[in-house]
C-alpha cells in the first residue's frame, strides 16, 4: 500500500510559509477551498442584504446604487470566488490521487494560480470602500452601462477580472497537464474516475473562453481610458458586441460551474447506492457533447437585442439540444439509485438533492429556450429562479456534497453526522423557500435587478427573503462541522464509505503529506 | 420532525402570515394571458412545455422516489450488478428529442408570426433615457404638428421612501401614459439615448432592448380596451426599478380626439416659449419638475450622492453665471447619467427648473430664468 512509501522526511514546512510556498497539490487545494468558503460568505453576505432590501416594497435599508453593486458584487464574488476557486480546490486535491499521481503537473505554476486569487478579490472588494463605489452595472456588465456610464472604479473590476481569468487559465493548464501525462500505469482514459474527466473537459472549456473574457474586458478598457469606441455607438461602436462577446465567454462558464458538479455526483451516487455508475461511456459522452454545444448557444441569453429570426431560430434549436445529453446524465444516475442499495449520509443526501433539484432548473432552462416563451421569462425572477436552481442546489450543493464526501480523507476524522444532516436539511428547505417562489414572481412580471417593486410582489418577496435568511444562516452550520472535523473526530479509515470505489480509498486517511511516490498496484484500478 | 420543532415552525408560519396581511397583494402563480393574440400564444406555449416538464418530472423523480423508499439497505436491499444497457440508452436520448421537436414545432410557428412586424396601422419611435421613456408618434406629413413626449414615474418619493402609504399602482404609474388604439397594428421602434433599456408589457407579450445606436421593431394589436403595466427590463443604472411603462388601449375615436388634443396642446407649449413668467410660479413648477425628474439623482435636498451624481446645493454651476447654468442643462453633460434636458424639456418647463435650483438647497442667487433666455440658447444649439 502507498502508507509505505510515504517519506515522513518530507512533511509540511511550519507556520506560515508552508502555505505561502507550497507546492503540495493537497496544500494548495486546501487553500483554495478555504478562500471559497471566505468567499462564500462574503458573496453570502451581499445576498443577504439585497434580500434584506427586497422583504419589503419601498427603500429601507439601502439606496439604489449600493443595491445595485451589491447585485454586481454577489454575482462576481460567488462565480468567481466561491463556486469556481471550489472546484480548483477539489481538483487539487483530488485529481493526483484519483489518478495514481504524485502531485500536479507544474506545481509552482499551481502555487502561483492560487496566490493570485486573494489579491484580484482584494482588489475587488475594495471598491466599496472607494468614493466612487463598487461596480454597479452587474456581473454581466453590459456595455455601455459598464463603460462610458461606469463608475471610476471600473478600471479596478476590469484588473480584477484579468487576474481572475490569469489564475483560472493557469489552473486549467496545469489540470490538463497532469491528466494527460502523470496517470499511472494502468490508469487508461476510460477508466478515470468522472470527476477527472469533467474537470479534464472543463479545463479546456476554461482555457478556450477566459482569453475571451480577458479580451471583452481590454476592449471595455480602452472604451473607458484610451477613447476607442468598440461598444459606443455614438463612436460608431456597437453595443450589442459587448453582448456576443461576453456571452461566448458566459455560456461555456455556465458549464464550467457544472460539469465538475457532475463528476462529483457520479462519484457519490455508486458509493452509496454500492452499485456502479450506471452508462459510464455515455457519461464521458454526454459530458463531452454538453461541452460542445456550449460554445454554439451563447445567443440564448440575448433572444430580446433584436436578432433576425434565423438566428433566433438556430439559438433555440441549439439550446433545446442540450436537454439531450443532460437528462442522458440524469437518467443515468437515476438508473444507478434503482435496484441498489441505498443509505442516506450526508453526501448522499447533497447528492440526490442536486439531481432533483438541477432538474428542476434544467427544466426551467428548457422552458427559457423557447424563444417566445423567452421573451416573457427574460430579465425577470423567473431567469434568476433557474440560475440560481442549478448553481446553488446545483454547483454549491455539490461542492458541499464533495466536502462532505472527502472530508474523512482529508482530515482524518468523520465529521459530525447530526450536524450534517441538520446542515442539509436547513440548506435544502432554505433554498426552496428562498428560489422556488421567484419563478412566480418572474413569471407575474417582476424585472430581475430591481431593489424595490410593485406591491402585487410583496409576498412572495418576503417569502423568499425569509428562505433567504435561512440558507444563509445554516452556512454557519458547515463552518462549525468542518472546524470540529478538523480538530478531531472519530477516526475514519482508508475505505471510509462502505461502497467507495477509486485509488484516493487505498490510502490511509488522513493522506500523507506525499502519496503515489511510487505508482499503485495496476490491480488496484478498476473500470468504474 | 419533533412535535416542539413542528410547533415553532407553525408559530413562525403563523407570525408571518400576519405580518402579510397589511400589504395588498396578489399571490399570482402564473404567467398573463395577456389581450394580444401573440401573447395569448405565447401563454400556451409556456403552459404546454410547462406540462411536458411536470410529465417527464413525475415519471424521473417517481423512479427515484421508488427507488429512495424500497432499494434501502436498511431494508435489506442488495445492489444489482448492472452498469449499462445500450438499448435503454438509445431510447432515452431519442425519446427526450423527439418531444424537443414536438415542443419546437409551435414555438418556430409562435416565433415566426411575433416576427412580422410588416404592415402596420400606426408608429410609435420609442426612446429609453435614464429613467424614463420618450414617446414620438411618427407622422405621415412632417408639416403636421408632432406629437412626441416623455413619460415618467409618478408614484411620489415619499411612498418610495416609506413616508407616505402605498397606493395600488405603486411604481407602476406614470405621469403621461402611451396611448394607442384597439385593434389596430401598431409598431414600436425601439431605441435608446444612454445605455441599454429593455421595453417590456407583458400583457402584449412584447419585449424589446432599445440599444443606442440601433432601432430594434416589436409590434402589437391589442383587443381589449384597457390601462396595461410594465416596466424597464434591462439593468439600466440607478433608477432602473423606477422606469415603469404605461399603455392606454382605447377606442379609435377615442385615440383620435386625444391626438388630435396632443397636437394642439404641443403647438401651445410652442407658443409659451416667449411668455414672461413670474417668481412664484417658475419655483412652483420648478419644485414640481425636480421632484419628477431631477429627484432621482441630486436628491430631495439637492445633496446628490457624489461622486456619480453631483450635490446642486452650494454648487459652482448653480451658483455660477446662469447662462453657463442654462447651457448645462440644455446640453447634459456627456458620459454622465446627466442628460441633455434640451431635447426632454421645452423652454418654459427648462426656465423653471432652474430659476428653482438657483433659489432652492440654501441657493439664494435671487435669478428669474424667463423661457425667451433659455429659447435664445436653444436656437444656437441648433
Amino acid at each position: 500500500m502507498s502508507a509505505a512509501h510515504d517519506d515522513h522526511h518530507h512533511g509540511p514546512a511550519k507556520g506560515l510559509s508552508r502555505w505561502l510556498y507550497t507546492t503540495n497539490h493537497k496544500d494548495i487545494g486546501t487553500l483554495y477551498l478555504w478562500f471559497s468558503f471566505a468567499m462564500f460568505l462574503l458573496g453570502g453576505t451581499f445576498a443577504m442584504v439585497i434580500r434584506a432590501e427586497l422583504f419589503q416594497p419601498g427603500l429601507q435599508l439601502v439606496d439604489p446604487n449600493f443595491f445595485n453593486q451589491m447585485t454586481t458584487m454577489h454575482g462576481l464574488v460567488m462565480v468567481f470566488g466561491a463556486v469556481m476557486p471550489a472546484f480548483v480546490g477539489l481538483a487539487n486535491w483530488l485529481i493526483p490521487m484519483m489518478i495514481g499521481a504524485p502531485d500536479m503537473a507544474l506545481p509552482r505554476m499551481n502555487n502561483w494560480s492560487f496566490w493570485i486569487l486573494p489579491f484580484a478579490f482584494a482588489m475587488l472588494s475594495s471598491t466599496l470602500l472607494m468614493d466612487a463605489g463598487a461596480p454597479n452595472f452587474g456581473w454581466t456588465f453590459y456595455a455601455p452601462l459598464s463603460t462610458t456610464y461606469a463608475p471610476e472604479t471600473v478600471t479596478f473590476f476590469i484588473f480584477a477580472v484579468h487576474l481572475m481569468g490569469a489564475s483560472s487559465i493557469m489552473g486549467s493548464i496545469n489540470i490538463i497537464a497532469t491528466v494527460l501525462n502523470m496517470r499511472a500505469p494502468g490508469m487508461t482514459m476510460m477508466k478515470m474516475p468522472l470527476f477527472v474527466w469533467t474537470w479534464l473537459i472543463t479545463a479546456y472549456l476554461l482555457l478556450a473562453v477566459m482569453p475571451v473574457l480577458a479580451g471583452v474586458v481590454t476592449m471595455m478598457l480602452f472604451d473607458v481610458h484610451f477613447g476607442t469606441s468598440f461598444f459606443n455607438a455614438a463612436g460608431g461602436g456597437d453595443p450589442v458586441l459587448f453582448q456576443h462577446v461576453f456571452w461566448f465567454f458566459g455560456h461555456p462558464e455556465v458549464y464550467i460551474m457544472i460539469l465538475p458538479a457532475f463528476g462529483v455526483i457520479s462519484a457519490i451516487i455508486p458509493t452509496f447506492a454500492r452499485k456502479r455508475l450506471f452508462g459510464y461511456d455515455s457519461m464521458v459522452y454526454a459530458s463531452a457533447s454538453i461541452a460542445f454545444l456550449s460554445f454554439i448557444v451563447w445567443a440564448h441569453h440575448m433572444f430580446t437585442v433584436g436578432m433576425p429570426i434565423a438566428g433566433e431560430l438556430f439559438f433555440m434549436y441549439a439550446t433545446m439540444l442540450i436537454a439531450v445529453p443532460t437528462g442522458v446524465k440524469v437518467f443515468n444516475w437515476t438508473a444507478t439509485m434503482f435496484r441498489g442499495s441505498m443509505t442516506f449520509e450526508t453526501p448522499m443526501l447533497f447528492a440526490i438533492a442536486f439531481v432533483v433539484l438541477f432538474t428542476m432548473g434544467g427544466f426551467t432552462g428548457l422552458m427559457l429556450a423557447i424563444t417566445p416563451a423567452d421573451f416573457q421569462y427574460h430579465d425577470t425572477y423567473f431567469v434568476v429562479a433557474h440560475f440560481h436552481y442549478v448553481l446553488v442546489p446545483g454547483s454549491v450543493f455539490s461542492i458541499m456534497a464533495a466536502a462532505y464526501y472527502w472530508m474523512p480523507k482529508w482530515t482524518g476524522h468523520m465529521y459530525d453526522e447530526r450536524l450534517g444532516k441538520l446542515h442539509f436539511w436547513m440548506s435544502f428547505i432554505g433554498i426552496n423557500v428562498l428560489f422556488f417562489p421567484q419563478h412566480f414572481l418572474g413569471l407575474a412580471g417582476m424585472p430581475r435587478r430591481v431593489p424595490d417593486y410593485a406591491l402585487q410582489f410583496a409576498d412572495f418577496n418576503w417569502i423568499s427573503s425569509i428562505g433567504g435568511f435561512m440558507f444563509g444562516a445554516s452556512q454557519l452550520i458547515l463552518l462549525v462541522v468542518v472546524i470540529k472535523c478538523i480538530k478531531g473526530g472519530p477516526k475514519a479509515t482508508a475505505q471510509v464509505w462502505e461502497g467507495a470505489q477509486g485509488l484516493e480509498w487505498t490510502l490511509e486517511s488522513p493522506a500523507p503529506y506525499h502519496t503515489f511516490t511510487t505508482p499503485p498496484d495496476p490491480k488496484l484500478i478498476h473500470a468504474q | 420532525m419533533l412535535p416542539k420543532a413542528k410547533l415553532w415552525l407553525g408559530l413562525v408560519v403563523a407570525a408571518l402570515m400576519t405580518l402579510s396581511t397589511n400589504l395588498q397583494a396578489a399571490w399570482e402563480l402564473n404567467m398573463t394571458r395577456g389581450v394580444t393574440q401573440i401573447s395569448r400564444d405565447t401563454y400556451d406555449l409556456h403552459m404546454q412545455i410547462l406540462w411536458w416538464c411536470v410529465a417527464i418530472g413525475v415519471v424521473v423523480f417517481g423512479v427515484m422516489l421508488w427507488s429512495i423508499i424500497n432499494h434501502r439497505k436498511s431494508k435489506g436491499a442488495v445492489a444489482a450488478a448492472f452498469h449499462e444497457s445500450t438499448k435503454v440508452e438509445i431510447l432515452w436520448t431519442v425519446i427526450p428529442f423527439i418531444i424537443l421537436i414536438l415542443m419546437a414545432i409551435p414555438a418556430t410557428r409562435v416565433l415566426t408570426e411575433a416576427y412580422d412586424s410588416s404592415e402596420s396601422d400606426l408608429d410609435i419611435q420609442v426612446t429609453g433615457y435614464q429613467w424614463r421613456w420618450e414617446y414620438r408618434y411618427l407622422r405621415e406629413d412632417a408639416n403636421e404638428e408632432e406629437v412626441a413626449f416623455y413619460s415618467i414615474l409618478s408614484t411620489p418619493r415619499d411612498q418610495i421612501n416609506n413616508d407616505l402609504p402605498k397606493e395600488e399602482h405603486y411604481l407602476l404609474e406614470v405621469d403621461k401614459p402611451l396611448v394607442i388604439p384597439v385593434n389596430k397594428k401598431v409598431r414600436f421602434l425601439v431605441t435608446s439615448n444612454d445605455v441599454i433599456h429593455a421595453w417590456w408589457m407583458p400583457a402584449f407579450a412584447v419585449k424589446k432592448d432599445a440599444i443606442p445606436g440601433f432601432i430594434n421593431e416589436a409590434w402589437t394589436i391589442v383587443e381589449e380596451p384597457g390601462i396595461y403595466r410594465g416596466q424597464c427590463a434591462e439593468l439600466c443604472g440607478l433608477d432602473h426599478g423606477f422606469m415603469p411603462i404605461v399603455v392606454h388601449a382605447v377606442p379609435q375615436e377615442e385615440y383620435d380626439a386625444w391626438y388630435a388634443g396632443q397636437q394642439q396642446a404641443a403647438a401651445a407649449t410652442r407658443a409659451a416659449a416667449n411668455n414672461v413668467v413670474t417668481l412664484s410660479a417658475a419655483l412652483e413648477q420648478g419644485e414640481e419638475i425636480y421632484n419628477r425628474i431631477c429627484i432621482a439623482c441630486h436628491q430631495a435636498n439637492g445633496t446628490g450622492l457624489p461622486p456619480a451624481f453631483p450635490a446642486l446645493a452650494g454648487s459652482a454651476v448653480v451658483n455660477g453665471d446662469v447662462e453657463a447654468n442654462i447651457r448645462l442643462v440644455i446640453n447634459g453633460v456627456p458620459g454622465t447619467a446627466m442628460a441633455a434636458y434640451g431635447r426632454q424639456l421645452n423652454p418654459v418647463e427648462l426656465s423653471a427648473i432652474i430659476t428653482y435650483i438657483r433659489n432652492s438647497f440654501g441657493n439664494s442667487t435671487g435669478d428669474l430664468v424667463q423661457p425667451a433666455d433659455v429659447n435664445t440658447i436653444l436656437q444656437e444649439a441648433q
